[in-house]
């Protein structure tokens, strides 16, 4: 029964035709908005189109996309994961503390050990939205500070600066064994990954049957509280990736590292298609809405935009996407009837 | 069998003969009389903790701290009521302060430039509600857009730059008394403010459309309530509110900076739904918003004399927020605890679970231990 549920969404998608094409011309949109922006970019600078340039906005993006990934299944159960920057914070720090300590410690242990922290902290903000029934904005708002008070409680307001850190840490992001930096690559295997589980697993499929209609899952013998507690559960686990990584990228951790990150991976997400009212997502829509933000960042400084104006074009072009995709959307229904 | 039965139907007679809101007992199980519970023992173990608590000249400092807050609260509980939300509040708040800053730089009359700023966070309240109630978007994803966009703004408007230099008559508004007593003007204004919008909210037809529309939307809209207007004009009031608090934070500090005010909506929603406002909408009293900023205020005080950091206190304020809503959530859940009886695999989850955090708790503090120590 539940087996049959991937085929029977992709059956009834394919059959109404203009609903099909709208829904790939969502991707197709952001791609020709990327597009466009490309080559205005490359027109006003033409250092834009460079392999240096490209590679440095893949490192940019790379933390975003994978944070982004894991705040997309929060989202299309109808949830929301605010804590994810505090994870950051909090697992960065320690893991820092743990690299300080013992310069020796092979680089993939810390690694795992970053992704058995965030794991932890992850199942906390799942018990509580599962078992204590706290709804995900007021759970994942509580240990946003609560993850964060223990940032200051741990470090005691101290930090770590790149000295203290040994290099085979640092290039752990940065290194370029294989051609692309290590950091582009994980960010790629965890988008592959996901790609996978949301799309050709039963469970990847139950989180879209839990997002999309709560009570018809649960009638379908679909688990819905075992299914929100696993996305909170990743959510700390990939947070705790991309600290490492994030660690390993800035050769620092401080009390505020990652603060405020939770709002743009839930603006990448929503650029990316992502409905905030859950059941809708893609894994492409959601890395290309974290490339669309690198390179709107990027490309505001190339073209000399005062960066003091940077946050204010990001909010608006954030506000543009959500507005066009509404319209869209209310046209698609306008042909259905 | 006979006897059971007996038993069973009796309760629901007898609850239909002592109907539970004239009970003593039922009125003790109100939220708000929690929150007066909590402000007595928070009191009373500070008083015990430091002798500077009961101090009038600090209680009359401190409550000053909490008023921006307090002003952008008043609005957020008509907002979370309507089931809706409003994260771009303290960046509104951001922008109207700096364009004010950046008005009074340029040698305008701060009057002049107060009105302006005014008028500007009202005008960054239409416009979240234009896109909420007549776009029909979604509030989280307009008011995180906003977020950024007027936050981003105030950077645009001061860059590196910092507006200071207000006249006194200015500063008054966040650092000045009422009269010769001790009570702040931002406090009475936040009083006045918060009797009037708990009038609105609790009096008039205006209110209970309010939790008309956070109960159910649909069915209030098909009663001919003008919802789109409702939102309308509650998100333009929390833009106006906003940008008043932006004034009152400037005048109290002096100076404005493009990063003032970052993170307080945080706060704000904090307050409001530890008052006892359901984020679903359609339930929640101002009495009970006001009376949770008042027990966080003291909570926050009393840490302070205690040399605790804000972000520590975050970790108390953060654990409240939850467990205001988890404790009455797992008292209700009684299914669980049976089950818990019944299956021996969700022993071995919890016990799995708890290991796991006593192994985190371990790690946590044997790791910070060598670092601290070597200074």
């Amino acid at each position: 029964m539940t087996a049959q549920t991937p085929t029977a969404i992709q059956t009834s998608v394919a059959r109404e035709g203009i609903l099909w094409t709208l829904i790939r011309f969502r991707e197709a949109g952001i791609s020709l908005f990327i597009f466009i922006l490309v080559i205005a970019v490359t027109l006003r600078a033409p250092s834009f189109l460079t392999l240096d340039n490209f590679q440095d906005i893949l490192l940019n993006i790379s933390i975003l996309a994978i944070v982004a990934l894991a705040q997309t299944m929060v989202i299309i159960t109808r949830g929301i994961d605010l804590s994810v920057s505090s994870m950051i914070g909090l697992v960065g720090m320690m893991v820092a503390f743990v690299v300080k300590e013992n310069p020796e410690i092979p680089v993939l242990l810390t690694v795992l050990l970053g992704m058995a922290l965030g794991t932890v902290l992850g199942t906390f903000n799942g018990l509580i939205i599962t078992f204590g029934r706290v709804p995900p904005i007021i759970a994942t708002l509580g240990t946003l500070s609560i993850y964060r008070g223990l940032v200051f409680y741990y470090s005691q307001g101290t930090w770590i600066n790149s000295f203290e850190l040994p290099v085979a840490f640092k290039t752990l992001s940065k290194g370029t064994p294989l051609g692309l930096p290590n950091m582009v690559l994980i960010a790629i295997l965890v988008a592959v990954v996901v790609y996978f589980f949301l799309n050709y697993t039963r469970t990847g499929r139950d989180i879209f049957a839990v997002g999309s209609n709560p009570e018809a899952a649960q009638f379908t013998g679909i688990r819905k509280q075992r299914i929100t507690f696993l996305v909170y559960l990743i959510s700390g686990l990939l947070s705790g990736l991309a600290a490492v990584l994030w660690v390993s990228r800035f050769e620092s951790a401080q009390t505020n590292t990652a603060a405020g990150f939770e709002l743009q991976t839930v603006a990448a997400s929503v650029v990316g298609g992502v409905s905030i009212s859950g059941g809708v997502g893609t894994v492409t829509g959601v890395v290309l809405g974290a490339l669309l933000l690198g390179i709107i960042q990027n490309s505001l400084t190339l073209i000399r935009i005062s960066p003091f104006w940077q946050l204010a074009a990001q909010g608006l072009l954030i506000l543009i996407a959500v507005i066009s995709d509404k319209w869209i959307l209310s046209r698609l229904e306008r042909t259905d009837k | 069998m006979k006897a059971q039965m007996i038993t069973e139907s009796q309760p629901s007679t007898l609850i239909s003969e002592f109907p539970p809101r004239h009970s003593f007992l039922y009125k003790f199980q109100r939220w708000e009389w929690m929150l007066v519970a909590l402000i007595l023992l928070d009191i009373l173990i500070n008083v015990r903790l430091s002798p500077f608590f009961l101090d009038a000249r600090n209680l009359s400092r401190t409550s000053s701290d909490f008023m921006e807050i307090g002003l952008m609260m008043l609005p957020m509980v008509f907002i979370i009521i309507t089931g809706n939300i409003d994260l771009s509040i303290a960046s509104n708040l951001g922008m109207s302060a700096s364009f004010m800053g950046l008005l009074h730089n340029n040698g305008v009359n701060i009057w002049v430039a107060a009105l302006a700023a005014l008028l500007l966070g009202t005008l960054g309240g239409m416009l979240n509600g234009y896109l909420v109630a007549r776009v029909k978007l979604p509030s989280l994803v307009v008011t995180l857009g906003t977020y950024a966009f007027y936050r981003g703004l105030a950077y645009g408007f001061l860059g590196d730059q910092a507006a200071r230099g207000y006249p006194e008559a200015f500063t008054y508004l966040g650092q000045g008394r009422m009269f010769d007593t001790l009570i702040p003007f931002s406090v009475a204004l936040f009083i006045v403010l918060a009797i009037v919008f708990g009038l609105v909210l609790h009096r008039t037809t205006f209110g209970r459309y309010l939790y008309a529309i956070g109960n159910n939307e649909n069915a209030t809209l098909y009663s001919g309530v003008p919802v789109e207007r409702i939102k309308f004009i509650i998100y333009t009031l929390s833009g106006f509110m906003a940008a008043l608090a932006g004034l009152i934070l400037a005048a109290r500090f002096g100076s404005t900076r493009p990063d003032i005010g970052t993170g307080l909506e945080l706060a704000v929603i904090t307050a409001v739904v530890l008052g006892g406002v359901d984020i679903n909408g359609g339930r929640g009293t101002m009495l009970g918003a006001v009376l949770s900023l008042f027990l966080i205020g003291l909570m926050r005080f009393g840490m302070g004399l205690l040399n605790i950091q804000g972000q520590v206190q975050g970790v108390v304020i953060g654990l409240l927020l939850i467990l205001s809503i988890l404790l009455p959530n797992i008292a209700q859940q009684a299914s669980f605890l049976k089950r818990f009886q019944r299956n021996g695999q969700l022993v071995f989850a919890v016990l799995g679970v708890l290991l796991m955090f006593v192994a985190f708790l371990l790690f946590f503090f044997w790791s910070r231990a060598p670092i601290l120590a070597g200074g």
